[in-house]
């Protein structure tokens, strides 16, 4: 079975990669360079870097053990400075779902009318297109003058970075159905709403689901910029207060929860798309 | 008044000066009245498919339509399912003029179309749920099961098209038109993308089905030997543009007709060696030099007599 045995070398691979990262990340932050002889005060100043000779770069058995202390104790809440990371990241993710959800259930419906109507596909047009390239970040700034809530303004960015891809792929998605499908809805008679929901939302769901997975991508990248900008809690505040503090294992740490959260995230729409998606 | 009248006439004399076609024999289940169909061409101007299109239609009559690529078949069978408007003329089904698509005409089409996301159950339920409004899901399934038992698809019910065979995918689309239980189906080279074995089984199961309940039938096609075998009337279209009812054949040909035993008919070679003549050299001259006295209005009907090969055929079958 070549296909396994592919898997397996890949698999191989991947752990062989990892293991020289490892390797050359240690080496790379271990005590090489030389120490300089030196007053102690000033050495006590200067820190572990320069009296031993050992990297201010955390190695990987550092990282690891704070891993693993934040895995011990993920949600703890001492004070405004002080959550657990697992806290963080919650709040990461429900300010996320609240953004993209309002995105899901403006864009799709949106996307529906304009996908249907070639009137309001090319009145809205220049707007999507006008807006839809502006970096959600520039929103920010309005979104404070006017909500005057950080918590919310973050949210608001969300639901504007996740709006155009959906909005685009459904409008899209829903204009290419299959016209030899929407005729045998005509020949039964099948009136416009049950059209909608019987033909054309199960033959855009894949494109729909396309758009959907496009943003929760880009939701998940934006939310650690604007967290970092409104401040106060999440794992992009948690990311940029422990730079502040120069815990450089808690950021590293924070960057593999960022990208594995993201990961599961895409994995979830991508098997929600499997799941509406029928060869033909 | 004659086939040369311009249509816009003949158009705004209708009815009064053409009361037959308000008052239609009562036989007259289908008739297709002037009809046209034009497109705008490059330059301004307009191609005309076809005008002044003239057909009728009788109940339970199976109707073949024959001729060549491009001469407007797609576009007539479309007009009679009311999927398309024709830019002249009107259709009448059952006494009224056709406006839109209807449950009373079921489309088979040339690529099943089949919705991928349903289940075979689903696509006929489908079918069926939009027929009887309201019915309950018992009923429906019922109706559904028995359209696809009558299409010989019985245990498929759950599988999905994509993991059915070309033959099985159309069965399922006749499984679903038979469901809805149509005053007249309408198919479009339902066949054409089969092999040749499938293709005679599924030829069979129509014949069968259709013969059965005297259902209406209009059906494109572009296979002599399927049109002879089904039809009770074979049109001859000739070429497009502005493409003409040559003829309409009658066959000949006993109604208690089998697919193998076809050839040994008696009157099987005169059609078929006609309509070959018609599609190989008259498809193309009948339309640019209509024989005397040939009016749109009723295309020449022809009844062929047997020929010897016939005679000879007859006495082996
Ligand atoms: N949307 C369109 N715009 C312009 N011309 C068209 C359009 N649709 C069809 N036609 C023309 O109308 C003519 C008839 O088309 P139609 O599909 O009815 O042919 P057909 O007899 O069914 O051919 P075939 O046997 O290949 O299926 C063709 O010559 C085609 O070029
Ligand atoms: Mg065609």
């Amino acid at each position: 079975m070549p296909s396994h045995s592919l898997n397996l070398r890949a698999i191989i691979v991947s752990l062989a990669i990892m293991v020289l990262f490892l390797l050359a990340w240690h080496i790379a932050v271990s005590g090489l360079t030389k120490t300089q002889a030196m007053d102690p005060e000033y050495a006590a100043l200067m820190g572990a870097s320069a009296t031993t000779g050992k990297s201010a770069m955390p190695g990987p058995v550092d990282v690891a053990s704070t891993i693993w202390g934040h895995l011990k104790d993920p949600f703890y809440d001492r004070g405004p400075n002080d959550k657990g990371i697992g806290i963080q990241i919650l709040y990461s993710i429900g300010r996320v779902a609240l953004g993209y959800g309002l995105a899901v259930m403006v864009a799709v419906p949106l996307g529906f009318l304009i996908g249907m109507s070639p009137l309001m596909s090319k009145a809205l047009d220049p707007y999507i297109q006008l807006l839809k390239p502006v970096s959600p970040l520039a929103w920010m700034p309005l979104a404070l003058f006017t909500i005057k809530d950080s918590g919310l303004s973050a949210i608001f960015v969300i639901f504007i970075c996740s709006l155009w891809p959906m909005l685009i792929n459904t409008a899209f998605g829903v204009s290419a159905t299959r016209k030899e499908w929407l005729n045998v809805a005509r020949t039964l008679e099948v009136g416009p709403l049950r059209r909608a929901f019987t033909v054309i939302l199960p033959a855009a769901a894949p494109t729909i689901l396309t758009g959907m997975r496009i943003s929760i991508g880009i939701a998940w990248l934006v939310i650690v910029a604007a967290e970092m900008l409104v401040g106060g809690t999440g794992i992009g505040y948690f990311v940029w207060n422990e730079w502040n503090n120069l815990s450089i294992t808690n950021v590293i740490t924070s960057i593999l929860l960022i990208g594995l959260v993201g990961m599961v995230l895409d994995q979830i729409l991508a098997r929600a798309q499997r799941l509406v998606t029928f060869p033909e | 008044m004659n086939a040369l009248t311009p249509l816009a006439e003949i158009r705004a004399a209708r009815p009064a000066e053409f009361p037959e076609t308000s008052r239609m024999p009562s036989d007259k289940f289908l008739s297709i009245e002037g009809i046209a169909r034009r497109y705008p061409s490059p330059g301004g101007k307009q191609t005309t498919v076809f005008e002044n299109l003239w057909l009728p239609m009788r109940k339970g009559e199976f109707v073949c339509m024959i001729g060549h690529s491009g001469c407007g078949k797609t576009t007539v069978l479309n007009i009679l399912a009311g999927l398309e408007a024709p830019s002249e003329g009107v259709v009448i089904a059952d006494g009224k003029a056709i406006e839109g698509p209807s449950l009373d005409r079921a489309v088979i089409f040339q690529g099943h179309a089949l919705l991928p996301w349903r289940t075979v159950l689903g696509n006929v339920a489908y079918a069926v749920s939009s027929r009887w409004r309201g019915a309950a899901k018992a009923e429906i399934d019922e109706r559904a099961r028995r359209a696809i038992a009558t299409v010989g698809l019985a245990g498929s019910e759950n599988k999905r098209p994509a993991e059915l065979s070309g033959g099985m995918k159309q069965r399922v689309g006749i499984a679903r038109a038979l469901a809805i239980e149509p005053k007249m189906l309408l198919m479009d080279e339902p066949f054409s993308a089969l092999d040749a074995l499938t293709r005679g089984t599924l030829q069979d199961e129509v014949r069968r089905i259709c013969t059965e309940t005297g259902q209406t039938v209009f059906m494109i096609t572009h296979d002599v030997d399927e049109s002879i075998y089904l039809a009770d009337k074979i049109v001859l279209m000739t070429n497009g543009p502005q493409a003409k009812v040559a003829e309409i054949v009658e066959n000949p040909l006993p109604k208690d007709r089998s697919r193998t035993e076809l050839h040994r008919q008696p009157g099987y070679y005169v059609l078929r060696n006609h309509l070959i003549d018609f599609l190989v050299s008259r498809s193309k001259t009948l339309r640019d030099a209509p024989p005397e006295g040939y009016d749109q209005r009723r295309p020449p009907v022809v009844r062929l007599t047997l020929t010897e090969a016939d005679a000879a055929a007859a006495t082996v079958g």
